[in-house]
């Protein structure tokens, strides 16, 4: 029983996700093994190597991997498929965009996001944004699955792999990058902040929200809405967190005159510790909440502003 | 050209879900139901595509039961030229779905597939993936916005920490993300009009697809529920419960 693991980089440095993603694949028993597809990504394949668990990386090194184009990433996978009971890729958009296709080349039905692994078939994973969890039995001869990276432990470094290269099928060519725009905010992105301040339709506009983006900034922390917020045109609908919005889980999420529906709560009730501001003291989102203030958030804020 | 949509039925998303307490499922009796909201974006583009003539029909497709022809209705009263469902009465899994829809887009001859990057019950996110590597067409996945330009499209997709932008021929299969557009809500004229637009049903078995369970579910439960919090009296006891209780700041 062997797992492939396909690592997650920009050529230069190995993404955090992929040691809970190796986490995941030595939690499933035998061998696992990073594949690392990119290109000049030499470090990456070393940084790999090191992960302690990891027994072999296999390093494809091609100009048609420099972007990560999930076609080429997924032919190259495949090619190596037959050699792997269980294939693995972290959630992130490129796992995620990457990975069914392979699943589908090679008729395997993938279990997405997992969140514990129960033995080398069973599997748990969150189901309607969290608010169920499924136990799923796979019965496919390799088995394909997507890792959520905050159900796992972060692997340590301190391994000493063997690297080999190999070559990959030939390029599709196809789809080309044409464009990236990186958010330079000073602010952490919604998924991977620490921390994050959201504002709900109770901040009463968009002029009013710049009191929420201030208290994210004092917190270093990233800033989010409500979906109330974002339909009545407070805040666009990519800070929208939620079920049709990102789901976050920081350490700290702060919920300031947001009451707490479903829709919210389905995208954001895993976070570590909730702060509810709101002054309605029976808004539901005070059920969910570790601290409660029942306050006006245009006093409260400024004062946790200046008190911070 | 035609561009088919791939619809799906499930739980609205303003309904708190029901685990059932045997472990078997999520409870759908008597729950209000209605179009996967990425769904919804889907068709709203696809339907701007043919108000811009870029497209020439919209078709939507749909797996399951009778049970499902009231939301597709609705897709037809957003703008939809007609409807294929599919009809089975098991669920179905993403993958055999894909294999459903390559026979559908293939018979249809689509130049284009538009769905939603995931429902907002099994939260799969594999559908269009595994639809455009069986197809051999094109992918682009979570778009927020869409360029057609004869035979090459544009596509720029949501991806960790920003946008990024793809060229890819056609035909192709797009997945869309949150802020591709804000669907249209239909007009009761729209809705009256949508009784008489096609909708179609083919069996599953003229499809040719095995569409038999790879997975099974042992099990649904209910997430950990969080212990019941406190209230602060104070923002100066708040930050100190902050600081020195939770220790998050």
């Amino acid at each position: 029983m062997t797992t492939l693991v396909i690592a997650h980089h920009d050529n230069a440095e190995l993404h955090a996700s992929t040691l809970n993603t190796v986490t995941a694949a030595s939690q499933i028993g035998g061998d696992v093994h990073v594949l690392v597809a990119g290109s000049g990504a030499g470090a990456v394949a070393e940084q790999a190597a090191q992960i302690a668990g990891v027994t072999k990386v296999l390093h494809a090194d091609a100009d048609q991997y420099n972007d990560g184009i999930s076609i080429e990433i997924a032919n190259l996978v495949v090619s190596l498929a037959g050699d792997y009971s269980h294939i693995m890729a972290g959630s992130t958009t490129s796992g995620k965009d990457m990975l069914p296709r392979v699943a589908a080349l090679i008729d395997s039905s993938q279990i997405s996001d997992i969140m514990a692994v129960d033995s080398a078939d069973t599997f748990k994973r969150p189901i309607y944004a969290g608010n169920a969890i499924a136990t799923i039995k796979s019965s496919d001869s390799t088995i394909v699955l997507t890792v959520r990276p905050t159900g796992f432990d972060a692997a340590e470094m301190g391994g000493s792999a063997e690297v080999s290269s190999i070559e990959g099928p030939a390029v599709d060519g196809t789809t080309s990058v044409v464009g990236r725009e990186l958010t330079v905010s000073e602010r952490p992105d919604l998924g991977a902040a620490d921390i994050v301040v959201s504002g709900g339709r109770g901040v009463g506009s968009a002029e009013n929200f710049k009191i929420i983006e201030g208290l994210a900034d004092k917190l270093g922390a990233a800033f989010g809405a409500s979906r109330a917020a974002v339909d009545a045109g407070y805040v666009p609908n990519d800070y929208q967190v939620g079920q049709t919005g990102k789901v976050v889980a920081p350490n700290l999420y702060i919920a300031v005159g947001i009451s707490g529906a479903i829709q919210h709560l389905a995208g954001m009730k895993d976070s570590k510790v909730i702060v509810a501001i709101n002054k309605d003291e029976e808004a539901p989102i005070f059920q969910v909440a570790d601290y409660g203030l029942v306050a006006d958030l245009f006093e409260a804020v400024p004062e946790l502003v200046e008190a911070l | 050209m035609k561009v088919l949509v791939p619809v799906k039925r499930v739980i609205d998303a303003y309904v708190s879900i029901r685990v059932k307490s045997d472990g078997s499922g999520v409870d759908t009796d008597n729950v209000k139901m209605s179009l996967n909201p990425f769904c919804e974006i889907a068709l709203e583009e696809a339907i701007r595509l043919r108000e811009a003539g870029v497209a020439t029909e919209v078709v939507i497709v749909s797996v399951g039961s009778a049970d499902i022809e009231t939301v597709m209705r609705s897709g037809l009263a957003m703008g939809a030229d007609r409807a294929i469902r599919v009809d089975t009465d098991n669920d179905v899994e993403p993958l055999a779905i894909a294999k459903i829809l390559k026979y559908v887009a293939e018979k249809e001859e689509a130049g284009l597939v538009i769905t939603g990057k995931q429902s907002i019950d099994g939260d799969n996110n594999q559908t269009g993936q595994m639809l455009s590597a069986l197809l051999g067409w094109s992918q682009a996945t979570f778009a927020s916005k869409v360029v057609i330009d004869g035979d090459t499209a544009k596509v720029t997709r949501e991806i960790d920490g920003g946008l990024e932008t793809v060229s890819i021929p056609m035909p192709a299969v797009v997945t869309t993300d949150l802020r591709l557009n804000e669907p249209r809500y239909p007009t009761l004229p729209n809705i009256m009009k949508a009784k008489k637009k096609p909708l179609d049903v083919i069996a599953l078995a003229d499809t040719g697809v095995d569409a038999s369970k790879r997975q099974t579910v042992l099990n649904v439960s209910p997430p950990e529920s969080r212990s019941a919090g406190v209230m602060v009296g104070s923002v100066a006891e708040l930050v100190d419960k902050l600081k020195n209780e939770a220790k998050v700041i």
